[in-house]
């Protein structure tokens, strides 16, 4: 099959460059692995058929968030700190493990149920329900109108939020002093 | 086997445990916020699994793929925000160090 070595091609690239976000000790090779990691999520919704949210994945994280992210980072430019304590790491590394034996139990249950039966009937059956920007609006605009709306001016609060935050506020002593001269 | 449900909510919990470690290990606050958008990341991809496995033409489930959308919006306004802060912090303390950012625990 395919579909299943391009899932595993795809899985393997998120997972991967996941971790070397997260073990990557220089921010900007860890913001172009992040970009790596979201192109291999934007594979996996490409293989589950949700088109639409493969390309806005692409657009708007690999695109804009990663851009925002190296923008400040060459902006600041941060000095390379230390590594991290010996005891920190390892602490680290066994809460992760662990919760990667957590969620493996958990899907494993059979209390959990995971409707997998089911769903390889309704997945090879017929052709995907969100495949297209068209299904997208028609119930974006219907019935969730107004959470849209409420995000449309979320966006613009907090545009107005980085505005405030981000514009350079002076002391008032040396304001008068730029004045004077 | 199959490429099933469980393959992708592993891929998912794997991704998100990704985040947690660095959140975790990484004093960086930059790298910090990025593990947190890995971590946002990945439950977006098992919500579109799940919608996705779960769709029927009776119900096509578009409530998770909708909600998508929505983290994906507000996810662009907590990346303007949170990085509008880290530049506001860097311009008063010149770090990205969250070692020396202990000001709140004094």
């Amino acid at each position: 099959m395919v579909t299943d070595w391009l899932f595993y091609f795809f899985a393997a690239l998120t997972v991967i460059a996941g971790f070397l976000v997260a073990l990557s000790r220089s921010p900007v090779n860890a913001a172009m692995n992040m970009i790596l990691s979201f192109i291999g999520i934007a594979g996996l919704f490409v293989l589950l058929e949700t088109f639409f949210l493969a390309v806005l994945q692409i657009l708007v994280y690999a695109g804009a968030i990663v851009v925002l992210f190296l923008f400040i980072i060459m902006l600041i430019d941060p000095e390379r700190l230390p590594k991290p304590h010996k005891l920190s790491t390892i602490g680290s590394a066994l809460v992760a493990a662990g919760l990667t034996a957590g969620w493996f139990a958990v899907l494993q249950a059979p209390t959990v149920a995971l409707p997998t039966k089911v769903a390889a009937e309704s997945f090879t059956g017929g052709r995907a329900p969100a495949a297209t920007a068209r299904v997208f609006g028609e119930v974006l605009f219907s019935q969730y109108l107004l959470p849209f709306e409420v995000a449309g001016f979320l966006l613009l609060i907090a545009m107005l939020g980085v505005i405030v935050i981000s514009k350079h506020y002076r002391p008032a002593t040396t304001r008068k002093e730029g004045g004077s001269v | 086997m199959t490429v099933g449900l469980f393959h992708y909510l592993a891929v998912s919990g794997l991704l998100f445990i990704a985040g947690v470690l660095g959140v975790l290990l990484r004093r960086n606050v930059l790298v910090v916020f990025m593990s947190l958008e890995l971590m946002l990341t990945a439950s977006i991809s098992a919500l579109v699994a799940f919608s996705r496995f779960n769709a029927t033409p009776d119900n096509p489930m578009m409530g998770g793929n909708v909600f998508v959308l929505f983290i994906i919006a507000i996810a662009a306004c907590e990346v303007a925000v949170g990085l509008a802060i880290i530049v506001a912090l860097w311009r008063r303390r010149q770090t990205v160090d969250l070692a020396e950012l202990k000001g709140m625990k004094q």
